[in-house]
Parts: structure tokens; sequence; C-alpha cells
């Protein structure tokens, strides 16, 4: 059995450990070492969207028509994948300029418009209002509901009950006290709470477990998955036209595109959203996790709405149970106590939730958008030259926060009764999506200016006041009924469902279509027509160029004017207090490297800028813009100096462009020249290398030729045979000599390309027989035999002759020098096949040693005799007959016969247009033998 | 206008996947009275088109430029 104090220790308990949460997290921050600054806690604190709405009227709405209620996570996923651009882009800005709030943002964007930031704050608390009712609704029902535990009774109405009975009227004060402790304990630089927001995120979590518990339960619990739950539907007559939802119900695709678009605005512009999404983010980076993690959690908490709205009719099949407490029934129909308790706590998370993070944001609004700049402007009151307003702005805050939640409980008891959760919700939701175009206009087009915005926001809600709020209070009774069926004064053509005739949609369709096409409308109209003042233009600067300006460019160049640093810390000191006042001065003096306060600050332009960017922290632009306004004086900018201004930053942002794109140049001019540094090294060592090995070459027949001579110049009776001998060796060295420097002098010739070609026709046969003939002496001394293959007729072939019987020179010698010294064999082959010309030598030695097949190509590459390693010739043949071969468009390469043995080709291409001469050729040859 | 870079790109382009998957006519494709493994098509459809969508908005922002 469920006490009511069971319940209400336990509530208060788990309010308690949230408030611990809050208090631990900004003892943290204190220390500078925040929870919440990591994208998880970011992740999470943004599922704050997810209120009573999702916990409970969620499955209230599917129950109703099925799939209907899953635009309102759709339209967030969609748009979320545009955060990397819009978010990214509003978190720069708010950073920039402090903003404090959605207000803020957008009177900040308008040149710091007072009037437009109070505009924005009424739109919103007024918007808003229905949906706080919404969570107080649920947790006063949801509570008495437990209470009866474990009967299910339905709560009476509202209205029958006295004021001091009304759970709902507790429910919203104690949520007022609650959120006053959370949020306005004391003033928070640039409206960062951390504390709020790591309560937020763990509230997150409780809810996400307490749904997914319940809906595992029922779906696997109370039913047999899935799959049972829908086939038990499809066979009850009055669920079966839910499970093919679209046709007809809740105003099929129209309805559901425009449930999308309105909750793709409303996940940006709902205030708790943009406390949470912008205001509080810590690192633009935390949004690269936060946008897939947080559509993943709304898609977790969704999983389970259609089995539980199915699960709930089948199981309370009179209608006696409101659709909207079936999360909170099933259970306690199955007689889990526990888990009911669970599934209220969780209800109560996605609420106090809610109610917490909007009142705050709500709050700080309405202090420094609303109250503040009126009280300011009072002269009467001197506020502005009290010494210390840190206690007033709470002041104006705590009280702002009870004034919320009456309004709240006020709704609730005039209009909640009438509608289901969702449709309160929605009410909100087409509220806030009138932000849409003054907000979103203002980042991305500069042309957007304060009569238009203000334009805009005015239309679309009048739009949005008479087309959902003045409905929902004739159908509580607090309008005529005759005003929705008959129109004003009998007038049809301005009934608020169906204006000027637009029958046919639902209620959120047709103010939606209608109030955007105000919205827009007038927005685009009047800025087009408008003059932007020079404030106006600097701030769309500001806003729209956010990452093309240079950081330090700022807002102070804008500024011209006299101050003094000793004013500037006055006006700070009344809004933050004196300490905070010193630190910020502190932090500036530390930038600028000045040793403050023994040494004074200059308040120049870009100090002045600095002192209202804090104070617009704490109380928002427009009232700072006043209170600075009042502490220096100032010399208003003509436009014409402020467009000079920005067309000088815009030409500072093109010349960085340009001298980035220079030492881009310049570093890739650096790297080329790195790289050719390394190949000029690469180079030198190489020719380092060539220089000892062709002096080695030269000292080994040098040695032998001064040998023989000193042997012949010293000693006279060395006989005749014998000098004979030795003058042959001479002889022979000084060849090997000279062939050695004419190789060098043609190697060098042919790698500096200065070589002297004489192209002319060649027939490759004249080659290889004239060298075989040359070579006959040779051949004939080593006792060697000669097999040659040449066919009949070849092509010519474009090349130097003399350079081709240098090759096969090259390559006979070679094969000389190789082959088997006793029973020497060499075979030549000459082929022509396809355009090319392919001359193969072989002989019969001991072959290429495997793996040297590429190497023996190379300068100064020896295949060393395998059986005494010395190397034999020079190593420089069949290098250059490589150069010479590869000059030709050739190839040259070894390979190792299968009986023992090497095998040198080379290929030449046959001339070109000899190649397509002997193609025709043989065509017509067949031709000419067809004919016969 | 600044020119975007790749990934921002990528997210419009989901975006715009996005709205075409969860709009009339891909919609009405699945709109009809078939069930996958129990499951009412369209309903399992909206499911796993989702989790697919969210499944490439990870991919592409986690990828590193």
């Amino acid at each position: 059995m469920l006490q009511g104090w069971v319940i209400v220790v336990v509530s208060f308990a788990y309010l308690g450990l949230l408030f611990a949460i809050a208090y631990y997290a900004d003892k943290r921050a204190d220390q500078g070492r925040s929870v919440i600054a990591n994208p998880y806690v970011y992740a999470l604190s943004l599922a704050v969207y997810a209120t009573a709405w999702t916990f409970y009227g969620s499955v209230g709405r599917a129950a109703a028509d099925g799939v209907g209620f899953l635009p309102i996570y759709i339209g967030p996923t969609l748009m979320i994948a545009l955060w990397w651009i819009v978010v990214r882009k509003m978190l720069r800005i708010t950073k920039e300029n402090r903003i404090t709030s959605l207000a803020d943002f957008i009177a900040s964007r308008y040149g710091k418009s007072a009037l437009l930031g109070g505009v924005v704050t009424v739109i919103v608390v007024i918007g808003i209002v229905p949906y706080i009712s919404l969570q107080l609704k649920a947790i006063s029902s949801t509570f008495t509901i437990l209470l009866q535990y474990p009967d299910i009774v339905m709560p009476a109405k509202v209205g029958a009950m006295p004021l001091l009975q009304d759970t709902a009227l507790w429910v919203a004060l104690i949520l007022a006290v609650f959120t006053i402790l959370f949020g306005t304990r004391h003033l928070y630089s640039a409206e960062h709470h951390e504390g709020m927001v790591a309560a937020i995120a763990f509230e997150s979590l409780v809810k996400l477990l307490a749904f997914l518990a319940v809906g595992v339960f029922v779906t696997f619990g109370i039913y047999d998955g899935f799959g049972d739950i829908f086939l038990r539907a499809a066979a009850d007559p009055g669920l079966a036209p839910l499970l093919t939802p679209l046709e007809g119900v809740a105003g099929g695709y129209a309805s559901w595109v425009w449930l999308t678009v309105l909750s793709m605005l409303a996940i940006l512009f709902l205030p708790r959203q943009f406390q949470v999404a912008v205001i509080e983010n810590t690192d633009e980076k935390h949004l690269a996790k936060a946008i897939w993690l947080f559509p993943l959690y709304m898609l977790a908490i969704n999983l389970f709405v259609l089995p539980l709205a199915f699960g709930g009719r089948l199981h309370f099949p009179d209608g006696s149970v409101d659709a909207d407490t079936f999360v909170l029934t099933l259970p306690m129909a199955e007689r889990q106590e526990l888990l009911a308790l669970l599934v209220f706590i969780g209800g109560l998370s996605a609420a106090t939730g809610m109610v917490i993070v909007e009142t705050i944001a709500l709050s700080t609004m309405v202090c420094n958008d609303l109250v503040m700049p009126v009280l300011l402007r009072l002269r009467a009151l001197r506020l502005a030259e009290r010494a210390d307003l840190t206690g007033l702005l709470l002041g104006i805050r705590r009280w702002a926060i009870v004034l919320t939640l009456l309004l709240g409980y006020l709704y609730f008891r005039v209009a909640g009764e009438a509608y289901a959760l969702v449709s309160i919700g929605l009410i909100s939701f087409a509220a806030v999506a009138q932000f849409a175009p003054a907000a979103l206009g203002g980042i991305f087009w500069k042309g957007g200016t304060r009569r238009g915005a203000l334009a805009g926001l005015l239309a679309g809600f009048a739009v949005w006041f008479y087309t959902l709020l003045v409905p929902a209070f004739a159908r509580s009774g607090w309008l005529p009924v005759s005003l929705l069926e008959e129109g004003p004064f009998g007038i049809a053509l301005l009934k608020p469902l169906a204006l000027f005739g637009l029958a046919g949609l639902d209620q959120i369709t047709h103010a939606m279509l209608w109030s955007m096409l105000a919205n827009v409308g007038a927005y685009v109209a009047v800025s087009l027509a408008d003059t932007p003042s020079a404030e106006e233009h600097r701030q769309a600067s500001l806003f729209v160029d956010v990452f093309r300006r240079l950081p330090e460019a700022g807002g102070a160049r804008f500024w011209r004017g006299t101050a003094s640093a000793q004013d500037l810390h006055n006006v700070l000191a009344r809004f933050v207090g004196a300490e905070a006042a010193d630190a910020a001065f502190r932090a500036y003096a530390t930038r600028k490297h000045v040793h403050w306060p023994e040494q004074p600050l200059v308040a120049d332009a870009e100090f002045v800028h600095y002192v209202e960017t804090v104070l617009a922290g704490a109380i928002g632009a427009s009232s700072a813009r006043i209170m600075v306004g009042s502490a220096v004086k100032e010399e208003a900018l003509t436009l014409e100096e402020v467009r000079q201004i920005l067309d000088e930053a815009s030409q500072v942002v093109i010349y960085s462009h340009r001298l980035e794109q220079k030492s881009r140049e310049l570093e890739r001019a650096t790297a080329e020249l790195r790289a050719a540094n390394e190949r000029l090294k690469e180079l030198d060592r190489l020719k380092d290398d060539f220089l000892s090995t062709v002096t080695h070459e030269l000292r080994t027949p040098l040695t032998s030729i001064r040998a023989f001579s000193e042997i012949l110049n010293q000693d006279p009776r060395v006989d005749l045979a014998q000098r004979r001998k030795f003058l042959g060796i001479i002889t022979k060295e000084t060849e090997r000599l000279t062939r050695l420097i004419n190789q060098v002098l043609d190697l060098a010739k042919i790698e500096s390309g200065r070589a002297d070609w004489h192209v002319t026709d060649v027939d490759l046969r004249e080659v290889v027989s004239d060298t075989l003939t040359a070579m006959g002496q040779v051949f004939q001394e080593k006792n060697i035999r000669v097999e040659v293959r040449l066919p009949e007729s070849v092509p010519p072939v474009r090349a130097d002759l003399d350079r081709l019987i240098q090759v096969m020179l090259n390559l006979l010698s070679n094969a000389v020098k190789f082959c088997d010294p006793a029973d020497g064999r060499i075979e030549v082959a000459l082929v022509a096949e396809d355009g090319w010309l392919r001359v193969d030598v072989c002989d019969n030695g001991p072959g290429v040693r495997p793996g040297d097949e590429r190497i023996i190509f190379d300068k100064f590459a020896q295949a060393g005799d395998a059986l005494t390693g010395k190397p034999q010739g020079s190593g420089l043949g069949l290098y250059i007959s490589r150069h010479i071969v590869e000059y030709h468009g050739g190839r040259i390469w070894v390979r190792n016969r299968p009986g023992g043995g090497a095998c040198f080709s080379f290929t030449l291409p046959a001339a070109p247009g000899v190649r397509a001469a002997a193609k025709a050729e043989a065509v017509h040859g067949e031709k000419e033998s067809a004919d016969r | 206008m600044q020119s975007l870079d790749a990934k921002s790109q990528r997210m419009i382009a989901l975006c715009m996947l996005g709205c075409v998957l969860f709009n009339f006519p891909v919609l009405a494709l699945f709109n009809v009275p078939a069930t996958l493994l129990g499951v009412p098509l369209l309903y399992a459809y909206l499911f796993i088109a989702w989790a697919l969508l969210i499944a490439l908005m990870a991919l592409v922002i986690e990828a590193r430029d």
C-alpha cells in the first residue's frame, strides 16, 4: 500500500538529491574543475526537451491517433543535422557578445533594442505559460492518481476543488521555491548555471530509465513482445484503424509536415533549449557528440510509446482511464508498487527539469530585457546612482520565477481541462516558432532591421494569439463559444479556427500557416523598405560575419568617446559586486600587461567595450548599453563612419586572406626546395661514388702499364720474346684504358643530354650482321660458336646507327666474357612483331645471379665472377646500353635461360610511318591474293 | 557568403535526406496494412529510417577531417 506520505517523502528526497548534485557541481565549478564540461553531460542536458509531454503525453497522443506523436521528435532530429551550421554560429555570437538569453540574442542583433527585447520577453512569457501549466497538470494528476493506489481513479475536475486543496497549486509553489534555490542563489557570470545543468543531465537519465523500465514491463511483462501487442490491437475493431494511421486521422500528411516544421523550430527557440544548447554550452566541440547522442536519446525514449498506448487501450477498453496516464496506470493495475513509484519519479524528473530551466531562462529575460531597461530609464528612481544593485537583480528574478509559475497554475485552472497534454504543449511550440524569422534571418541576412523584426514578431504573435489562445479560452468558457462557431460579431471570415474561410485543417496547421505567413511577410517587407541605423548596421555585421571577423576587431572599433576607468568600475560594481568588478578589471589588466590597480587603466574604446560585454553578461545587452552610456560621454557615430569602419574591417579580412594564401604558397615553395635539395645531395653522393669507382678502374690498367714499362726501362737484359710479351700487355691495357675513358665520356654526354644523335632509318639486320663480323676475330680466338637467326626482312627503326652498334658490341662482348670458356656458344636472334623489333643475345655461361636482373643495368654494377668474386669489365657497358635503348623508346632486360646461361634482349619500336605502311601492305596483299 | 566546409555540406545533405524519408510520398509507400515481424510496416519503417539517419549523422560528424 502506497501511503501518501511515502510518495511525498520520496519526491522530496529526490528533489533533495537533485539539489545536492547541483550544489556539488557549483562547488566544482568554483574550483575550476567543471563536471559539465564534457559532451555527454551536454547531450543529456539537451534532453530537457523531453518533458511530461513526452513522458505521459506521447502515449496519450498515440492512443488517440497512432503515429502522430512522432514528428515532435523527428523534426528536431532533422534540425539537429543543421546545428553544425546554425548553432555553431549562435554559440560563437553568444560567446563574443556575452548574450544571456534568447530575448537578449534577438535584441542584440537588432541594434541592442530594448523595445525588441521586451517584446520577445512578453511573447515568451505568454507563449510558455500553457507549457508550464502542462507540467503542473501532469505532476498533480499523477500524484492524485498514485495516492489512490491500488484503485485507479481519475482526478476530479479542478474547477470544483477549493483553491488550497488543489495539489497543482502546491506543486507550483514548491517548484518555485526549488527553482529559486537552484538558479538565483547568486548572480552567475554570463548566466552559466553549472549546478542546474548537472542536475538536468541527471534528471534526463532518470526519466529515460523510468520510461524504458515501464516500457519493457508492459511489452514483455504484461504482453508477449511487440508483435503480440500489435496483433491484439489489429483484432480490436476500435484500434485497428490506428495501425495504418496517416489516412485522414489528425489531418493526414499536412498535419504531419507542419508538426515536423514546428518542432524543428521549437528545438532551437524554446527558451529552455536555447538556454542549455547555447547559453550553458561550455565548449563548441561538444556539439559534435550531441548532434547524434541527443537524437539517439529521443529515439530511445520513443521506442515503447506505441506498445504502451495500445497496451493501455487494450487493458482499459472502456475508456474510463485517461490515455495520458497509461504510463502510470498500467503498472498500477498490475500491482507493481515500486515500478509505479519509479514512473512517478520519472515523470517528476521530466516535469521539474522543464520547469526549472524554463523559468530560470524566463526570469533572466524578464529581469534583463523587460524590467531593468524600464527601471534604468525611470530617472525618478535614481537607480543608476545606487551603490549595489545585485540584490535588486536577484529579487527581480525570484519574483519572475514565482509569477511565471503562478501564471502557469492560473492557465491550468482556466484552460487546462479542455485539452490533452500534447495539445497544450503545441500551443507553446507555435508561440516560440514566431522567433524563427527574426533570429534565423538575423544571423544569415544582414538586411533584416529592427523595425522589420518587430513587425514580424508582432504580426506572428497576434495571429498566434487569435488562432490558438482565443479558442483555448473560448472552449474553457472564459469567452463565448459563439466566437468560434460564428466568428466575432458574426463575421464568418474571421472565425479563429477557419481564418479567411480556410477550413479543413487541424488547429495547429491552420495557426502555423497564417502566423508564419504574417510573420515572415512583415519581417521581410518592412526590413526591405527600412533604412537601418548605424547601430543596427554594426550589430548585423557582428552577427552575420561572426566567423569572418578578426577576433580583436570586436565591437570596440565602433566606439568613440571619453570615459574614466573609475566610472566604469563603479558601474560594474553596482551590478556584479565590487569583487567581481575587481576580478574583471584584473583580467583585462593582465591581458594588457598592466599592473592594476598600481598602474592606471586607459579607458579607451576597447576597454569600454570590454566593460560593456562583462556587464551584458549580468544584465543583458540593452541594459548594459544604457548603463555604460550613463558612465561615458559617447559621441555617436554617423552611419557613414560605421560603413567606413565596416569596409575597413572587411579590407583587413581580405588582406589577411591574401596573406594566408601567400604563406601557403611559400610553404609549398619551401617544400619543393627541400625536395630539390635532397635530390641534389643524392646526386652529389652518386658523383662521389662514380669518381671513386672510375679512378679505381683507371688505376688498375695504369698500374700494370707502369710496372711493365719500368721493367723494360730499368732492365736491358730482358730478352726479345719477353719484351714483346710485355709490350703486348701494355698495348692491351692502354686499349682498355681508352675504352674506359671513351665510355665515361659517352656516359657524361648521354646523362647530361648533350650527346649528338644522328637519327636515320636503320635496318637492324645490318646492325646485327655488321657487329658479328666486327667481332668475328674475337669469336675465333676464344673458340666460340655463334648461331644467328635473322628474318628475311624487317621494318626499319628510327635510330642512331653508331649507338645501336655500340649496344650490340656491349651485349656481344658481355656474352663472350661470360660464356662457357671450354665450349662457348652464343645465339643471336632478331624478331619483328606488332610494330616492335626484338634482339636477343644469349650465352651459355653461369647466368645472372637471381635478384640481380635489374641491378646489372645500373652504373658500375658489375656481375662479379661467381667463382673468384673478381669483377670483370668497367660496369658501364650495360648502363650505357640501357640509356641508348631507352632513348630510342625501347626496353632492355635480361633473364636466365632454363638450360643455363643468360639471355639479354632489347626492343625498339619500328618507325611509325613504316608501321602503318606495313599494315596496309599486309591487308593489300591479302586482298590481292583474294583477287587472284 | 563564405563557402561551407565539407562537413557542413554533408550535414545539410543528411537533413535533406531526412526531409525526404519522413515526408509524402515516401511515407505513403509504407503507409499500407502490412507488418514486419508483427509490427505495422509504417511504424517499423519510421524507427528504422530514424535510426539509420542518426547513424549517418554520427558517421559524418565524428569523421576526422
